[in-house]
């Protein structure tokens, strides 16, 4: 579990995150939404230690990672995979040694045990046909997905995804939401998107935090989200009126199940 | 940003393998331009220098010695490595300005990488290795030019400038063009590493952090030979 307690960021006068706290919990798709400038990237920025916090804690299994030395910050940060927004592939490397330079630098084993795991993450992401080429011959979805074989080489126990479906159609974008889910539940992991995706809110928003300039003004999963009556929410999430029909349409589905009736009664 | 090279290596043969990429890149990389200019640097000196000591009480072969401090001294390691300062330098600022706008430095951190070290460091390494021998070549090849040169135009015969070459040879030059290129190999890799590192934005800034390292590198190489020129002449 990673947990946000107090963080504080500006940058000069300008504050960006007032005050946060928020728990992202294991074995869990754990969304920040929010509009642009609300302070998301910032947010995930500051978990992954790319940025220091002006002040407040972010605690991985209850260690405190932002007051801990470089050293025992790099140990945690071996348990970290990210996938960034261009996914941030070395542009001199073929798809298979993408994948590969995390296990040649921190890995042990043979060569052949090294290529034997690479392949295993390239099936996972159903690219071990792309294994030779280079990240300037395949599509963005391509490389978001050897973007997130590379981010899993190492088995790492957090998973970041910043922006994981820009750029992309609805099929692949729904492609990598699935993939990113299952990989969650599979290896049990803490998953943390930074995403204004309305699909993978809908579809993998086990547990989601709404920042709205700075703070976070929501909490809670993709199906408290169809009955939530936070205006700011609503306005964001169903913003158009054929998304405000959809909320319509699945708030009576939803209602036709007694566990949701007896829920919202209990409201 | 130096000081934040220094740490253990996370993988040494990782970091091996990335300083040899680099002396290839730095050194093959910048071989041919650096033949170009220098036989015909060598060439162009013979010429002029011939075409200014037309006095018939000064031998022939005084040419060939002008010649020959003169590249040793200053052309061989300060005009190559201003041209190495274009070619490597800005290779340097624009490889590191695209890796940090494309997030690929960010990635290296994530992964518990000291990307200064990583990624700085062998371009440092390989340029105080690698530039001090162009400069070497660049030497022999402006001496071998201006030769040549001499001997095309009918203005010395090889002997007679092999007899200058010989004629109050001083050890020390050698020694202060060699310190020259340390010390220029080192500002042609710190300062565009400085400027590409450290790019916030896009395209355009990474263009101009290329230009601005290409500038101030030259500044400095300029501004160091004078220093060096004056303290150690």
């Amino acid at each position: 579990m990673i947990e946000l307690v107090n963080i504080k960021k500006g940058f000069g006068d300008k504050v960006i995150l007032p005050e946060v706290s928020a728990k992202m919990e294991t074995g869990k798709v754990n969304l920040i939404i929010g509009a642009s400038g609300s302070g998301k990237t910032v947010m995930m920025k500051c978990m992954v230690g790319l940025m220091e916090v002006d002040s407040g804690k972010v605690l991985y299994e209850g260690k405190d990672f932002t007051g801990m030395e470089e050293k025992d910050r790099k140990e945690i940060r071996r348990e970290i995979g990210m996938l960034f927004q261009g996914s941030a592939l070395f542009d001199s490397m073929t798809v298979e040694q993408n994948v590969m330079f995390p296990l040649n630098m921190f890995g042990s084993g043979s060569l052949r045990d090294k290529k034997k795991r690479v392949m295993e993450c390239l099936e996972r992401v159903q690219l071990k046909d792309a294994a030779r080429k280079f990240p300037a011959e395949i599509s963005g979805g391509m490389k978001k997905r050897v973007g997130i074989a590379r981010a899993i080489v190492l088995n790492p126990k957090y998973l970041f995804c910043d922006e994981p479906n820009s750029g992309l159609d609805p099929q692949t974008s729904l492609l990598i939401d699935k993939l990113i889910k299952d990989i969650t539940k599979e290896f049990n992991i803490t998953t943390v998107i930074n995403t204004h995706d309305m699909n993978t809110v809908m579809e993998s928003g086990d547990h989601i935090v709404y920042m709205y300039q700075g703070r976070k003004q929501w909490e809670g999963s993709n199906k408290d989200i169809i009955f939530s009556k936070d205006e700011k929410l609503n306005d964001f999430i169903f913003a158009s009126d054929f998304l405000r029909e959809a909320k319509e349409i699945r708030q009576m589905e939803m209602f036709q199940q007694k566990d949701w009736r007896d829920k919202l009664k209990k409201d | 940003m130096l000081k934040g090279m220094f740490s253990r290596p996370e993988n040494m043969k990782m970091y091996w393998k990335e300083f040899m990429l680099q002396c290839v890149d730095i050194g093959i990389g910048s071989l041919g331009i650096v033949l170009i200019i220098s036989i015909f640097m060598g060439g162009v000196t013979t010429l002029q220098i011939s075409y200014q000591l037309v006095s018939p009480i000064i031998p022939k072969a005084t040419i060939a010695q002008v010649v020959r401090d003169t590249i040793i001294l200053e052309f061989a390691p300060t005009l190559t490595c201003i041209v190495l300062a274009g070619v490597v330098g800005s290779k340097i600022a624009s490889e590191l300005g695209n890796m940090r706008v494309s997030e690929q430095i960010d990635a290296l951190e994530i992964m518990g990488i000291n990307t200064k070290g990583y990624l700085i460091g062998p371009k440092i390494l390989a340029s105080l290795i690698m530039i001090p021998c162009l400069i070497a070549i660049a030497g022999f090849l402006g001496i071998w030019g201006g030769l040549e040169a001499g001997s095309l135009a009918n203005i010395l015969s090889p002997e007679e400038f092999m007899q200058g070459l010989r004629q109050e040879f001083k050890a020390y030059n050698i020694f202060f063009a060699l310190f020259k290129s340390f010390v220029f190999a080192f500002i042609i890799s710190t300062v565009p590493s400085y400027y590409g590192y450290n790019v916030q934005g896009g395209a355009l800034e990474i263009g101009k952090a290329s230009t601005t390292a290409v500038v101030v590198t030259c500044v400095l190489i300029l501004f160091m030979d004078y220093l060096l020129a004056a303290i150690l002449l």
